[in-house]
């Protein structure tokens, strides 16, 4: 564990150096296995936010559950300097590999997989192959803020916040649910990235199939129980 | 295997029901899907028995729900390493649609499972015959989800649930074994919970 840094006030951003590096795609996954004296383990899989150029390390955002017993494990416990079991990246669906346009629509720490993506393409020089939805409760909860929307981010890739419950003082848009007006239209070689809740997937993707958004072109990440 | 400092976890109590690494995901059901949700209406659905059978058979939504019923009742394991104990799903045995449709031929090893969606999954014949698999269209009673994969969708509860495909379409028998859509991604081809088989190389 290499750093570990305050992301926005329910998540933390996790810097891990690996012993054998892998490059990942944007979009994939490790999971994070935590072992018990006794033999007891608990896993559970977190998106990479880093992009593959930072060559030997990752970075995974947790965003802390209530009562959750990996992700409080790693707010509370976990220090710089510790040693972490790691398995990836997995995941061969859910990635951008840099090349075509993308729509990247994220609600909340459905943001993480995304940002890999922004990274990798503003690596590249082709951040203009992106567009970018996050939809966030309140102003603090937009995690990678000063590299999305502070005033020293890069112009590139377009970047529309949309907040649910409180916007910023002076904010055109008022707070509320994310809506068809928000999203861009979708052209005919782009790919859409959903990720979030159920809620929130289930939402995206209803108002981009209304907008005629074929199926095919819209990939879906999705956590979190149903009722 | 390395002991993860300062972490002790949750209670040991752990119920005998829960494979390795899985934990109750109680009341709750968590929804995975890598596509936008369809709306398939029963009007417009069918289901068929197709490759290495007897006969290629197609049923319609009023046809399949005329055959004998059967019904599970048990655990599911999703790979993600949520498990849901002592849930219900009723609908009509593999082994009934199979047997309806002819049977296997004898060069049959393997079944690839096709989706609504376009979404596949491959599983030993094995694994679906002898009473271990169901295409489902009742949860705990109800009408199965559309986001649970309703209007039906196949049901392979001893293997980890992304072999019970939601919005299943048809089974393909084949002599030979195809990697599905998750198996083409990293994920194993079998999916056995007790022995943690995840990922290509478990």
């Amino acid at each position: 564990m290499v750093a570990i840094t305050q992301e926005a006030p329910n998540a933390k951003t996790f810097r891990l150096a690996l012993p054998n590096p892998v490059a990942h795609l944007p979009g994939q996954h490790y999971v994070v296995r935590l072992t018990a004296p006794d033999g007891y383990r608990a896993q559970r899989s977190y998106s990479v936010a880093s992009a593959p150029e930072a060559s030997g390390e990752i970075e995974l955002t947790v965003e802390r559950l209530p009562d959750g017993e990996v992700s409080g494990f790693l707010h509370d416990a976990l220090e710089v300097g510790d040693e972490l079991e790691v398995r990836g990246p997995i995941g061969g669906w859910f990635v951008w590999r840099g090349g075509e346009p993308a729509l990247l629509v994220g609600g909340g720490s459905g943001l993480v997989p995304l940002m890999a993506m922004v990274r990798h393409a503003r690596a590249l020089g082709r951040a203009d192959l992106l567009q970018v939805v996050v939809s966030v409760r309140t102003p603090a909860e937009l995690y990678y803020a000063a590299e999305l929307v502070g005033p020293d981010a890069p112009p590139s890739p377009a970047v529309t916040v949309v907040h649910t419950r409180v916007a910023p003082p002076g904010s055109a848009r008022p707070a509320g649910r994310l809506s068809a007006a928000d999203l861009p239209a979708v052209g005919a070689g782009t790919t859409v990235y959903v990720c979030g809740s159920n809620g929130f997937a289930d939402a995206a993707t209803d108002l981009l199939l209304a907008a005629g958004t074929p199926t095919e072109q819209i990939r879906v990440e999705r956590f979190g129980a149903t009722a | 295997m390395d002991v993860t400092k300062g972490f002790f976890g949750r209670s040991r109590e752990r119920d005998p029901r829960l494979p390795p690494g899985q934990y109750d995901t109680g009341s709750g059901w968590p929804v995975l899907t890598a596509e936008a949700t369809p709306s398939i209406d029963t009007a417009d659905w069918t289901f068929a028995m197709k490759g290495l059978v007897g006969q290629r058979t197609t049923w319609t939504w009023d046809e399949v729900q005329a055959l004998p019923p059967s019904t599970y009742e048990g655990d599911i394991h999703c790979v993600t390493t949520w498990s849901k104990l002592g849930v219900s799903f009723a609908g009509v045995s593999v082994d009934t649609l199979l047997a309806a449709a002819g049977g296997a031929q004898p060069s049959a090893t393997h079944v690839l499972v096709e989706c609504h969606t376009g979404y596949t999954t491959n599983l030993p014949l094995a694994d679906v015959t002898g009473g271990k698999a169901w295409l489902t269209w009742e949860f705990d009673g109800q009408p199965l989800a559309r986001e649970h994969g309703g209007p039906a969708r196949l049901l392979v509860p001893h293997l980890y649930f992304w072999k019970s495909a939601k919005w299943a379409s048809a089974l393909r028998l084949l002599d030979h074994d195809e990697a599905g859509f998750w198996e083409q991604n990293g994920y194993h081809d079998r999916g056995d919970p007790w022995l943690e088989q995840r990922y290509q190389g478990d």
